[in-house]
Order: C-alpha cells, then sequence, then structure tokens
C-alpha cells in the first residue's frame, strides 16, 4: 500500500516552460502583419497546441481510460461542427453585400447609432 | 469452476463500478464538457458576427484591446495551474502544509487576474468600449471604425470566463479550508483532483479566448 501514496507525477515544470514558450511564440505570431488566413491557422494550431498540453499532462487526461479522451474530444468536434453550421449564415450576409451601399453610407449608419 | 472463469471474463470485458473517487471526477468531466459547449457556442457565435459585420467591418482587437496585459494574464494562469498541479502531487505525498501553501498560490494568482481583468474593463470603458460604441481612437492614434457588436462580443466573452475565475476562487478557498482542518491526507484526496480539473479548464479555455478574441 506504502507505495501508492507516492504517485509518479509528470514533470510539471518541462510542461510550464512549454506553455509559457508557446505563449511568447503566440504573440510573436500576432504582432506583424501578414496575410490573415495565415496568421489564424498558426495562432489557432499554438492554442490548441496548449490546450493539449494543459488537457493531457495537467489534467491527466493522458494517464486516464481512452473512454474519457473520447467523452472530451465530442463537445470540440460539435463546436468545429457549429461553426460550419453557421457559415451559410454568414456566406449569405457576404452575398447580400454585393446589394448593399457603398461604405460611405455605412459609416453613416453607424453614425446615426449616436 | 466454470461459473469462476465467467465471472473473471466478465470484469475483463466491462468497466469497474464507480467508485465516490471515480464518480466525482467523472461529474466534474461531465460538467466541463457541457461548459465546453457554452463557451464553444460563444466563440462559435463571436466568429459569425465577426465574419458577418460586412462592409462595416470589425475594428482591429489590438487597436482597442492591446495584447501585453492580457499576455501577462496568460502567463499568470499558466503559473497557477502548475501550483495546483504542485498541491495535488504535495497531499498525494501525503504534505499538507505543502498543499495549504500551493492552494494559497494559486487562489493568489486567481484573485490577481480578477483585479486585472477589472482593472482592464474599466480602462476599456474609459476608453471608449461599451456595450453600444466602440472608440473613435485606436491605441495607436489611429482613427478606427467597425461593428458596435464589438463590445457586447468581448464583454460577453471575457464575463463569462470571469465569471468562472470567481466561481474557481470560491471553489478553492473551500477546499483550502478542508485542508487547513486536516480533511486531506495521501489517501483522501479526490476532492483536491477534482478542484483541479475544474482550475485547469478555466486556464484551458482563457487560452482559447486569449487567442480567438485578443490575438486574432
Amino acid at each position: 500500500m506504502a507505495e501508492t501514496h507516492h504517485k509518479e507525477h509528470p514533470k510539471y515544470m518541462n510542461i510550464f516552460w512549454w506553455l509559457l514558450g508557446l505563449t511568447i511564440v503566440e504573440v510573436a505570431v500576432a504582432i506583424p502583419e501578414y496575410a490573415t488566413v495565415l496568421k489564424a491557422i498558426l495562432l489557432i494550431g499554438l492554442a490548441c497546441g496548449k490546450a493539449i498540453l494543459v488537457a493531457n499532462y495537467f489534467m491527466h487526461l493522458k494517464f486516464e481510460r481512452k473512454t474519457l479522451a473520447v467523452i472530451v474530444i465530442t463537445p470540440f468536434l460539435i463546436c468545429v461542427f457549429l461553426v460550419f453550421m453557421l457559415m451559410p449564415d454568414i456566406m449569405a450576409e457576404k452575398r447580400l453585400e454585393k446589394f448593399a451601399p457603398q461604405s460611405g453610407t455605412a459609416t453613416k449608419v453607424i453614425d446615426t447609432s449616436h | 469452476m466454470e461459473h469462476a472463469t465467467t465471472l473473471e471474463q466478465t470484469e475483463d470485458v466491462y468497466e469497474p463500478s464507480l467508485t465516490p473517487d471515480s464518480l466525482g471526477k467523472l461529474g466534474m468531466w461531465i460538467f466541463l464538457v457541457g461548459d465546453t459547449m457554452s463557451f464553444g457556442a460563444l466563440l462559435a457565435a463571436y466568429a459569425a458576427v465577426r465574419a458577418g459585420a460586412g462592409v462595416i467591418g470589425w475594428a482591429p482587437p489590438d487597436e482597442i484591446l492591446g495584447i501585453n496585459l492580457t499576455a501577462f494574464m496568460t502567463f499568470l494562469l499558466i503559473c497557477s495551474s502548475v501550483t495546483m498541479v504542485k498541491a495535488l502531487e504535495a497531499i498525494q505525498n501525503g504534505n499538507v502544509s505543502r498543499m495549504c501553501t500551493f492552494l494559497g498560490l494559486t487562489i493568489a494568482g486567481g484573485v490577481i487576474f480578477l483585479g486585472l481583468q477589472v482593472y482592464e474593463w474599466n480602462a476599456l470603458i474609459k476608453h471608449g468600449l461599451t456595450l453600444t460604441e466602440i472608440p473613435h481612437h485606436g491605441l495607436s492614434g489611429a482613427a478606427i471604425s467597425g461593428s458596435t457588436l464589438f463590445g457586447p462580443a468581448f464583454y460577453t466573452i471575457t464575463g463569462f470566463h470571469g465569471l468562472h475565475v470567481t466561481g474557481g476562487v470560491i471553489y478553492l478557498i473551500v477546499i483550502l479550508i478542508h485542508g487547513l482542518r486536516g480533511r486531506y491526507t495521501a489517501e483522501f484526496n479526490h476532492e483536491v483532483e477534482i478542484v483541479g480539473l475544474y482550475w485547469h479548464f478555466v486556464d484551458l479555455i482563457w487560452i482559447m479566448v486569449f487567442t480567438f478574441i485578443y490575438l486574432l
């Protein structure tokens, strides 16, 4: 029984340095001006990497049953699905822009809200 | 003998029954899965509102929000996650006072985070970011314009996360009080692990909020 009192733990400080490093990279990637799509892919990729580190090591998901990992991943997949479900609505708005008045009138719309 | 073999086979096939420890942990995981959906829906709605801003456009977040303070807040939450796992590690090794110290540091991290969020909101409101308006000038001094939905989207998502941090700090204080009263030992500590799950989830969500709201 005595052995069970002293559980093996991952090297948490290593995870901390990884998270800190990825945060610094994120900020460095976010500051310069360049293609929005590339920036979005890089930033979302880095954020997902950090989230996986937190879930796997701090929340010990890596050491739990596989079933739990499947349960946890499901809502993330549903969230991605949710974004795609909203795409037709966003695209419809973009199509309507073609028939919308020019940007000068749009600024006027903001002004009238004051 | 045949009956015994069948029982052994059954145990191999099915997972063991839930114990009080695993039941609590599973309960927290189920709550977190539901909460992920809440944040996921908010972030998806944010994406839809931003992409659908049309000709009015979306003001650049770095011009309104700035990222230096929030980058530090992210660092603070990461540090508090480390102190949280250190608290769990301490009690699993039977060291109650070390667990209480690390729990105290985790609470301090949460309180400082909330203080900084209040400071940030106050500065943004003074700068002109409200539920109905956006500032006329960015942090660089350049004129900015865009959808007035920027404010509601920002305050809803960061406010919802702030509420989670507040709940987490209260939850951690309760666990710390239990710890100081000697409730936890090397054998009985699943409640510390469960509060840790919640706290790391709050950290994980902030990683996403920081990326989507501040950096993109």
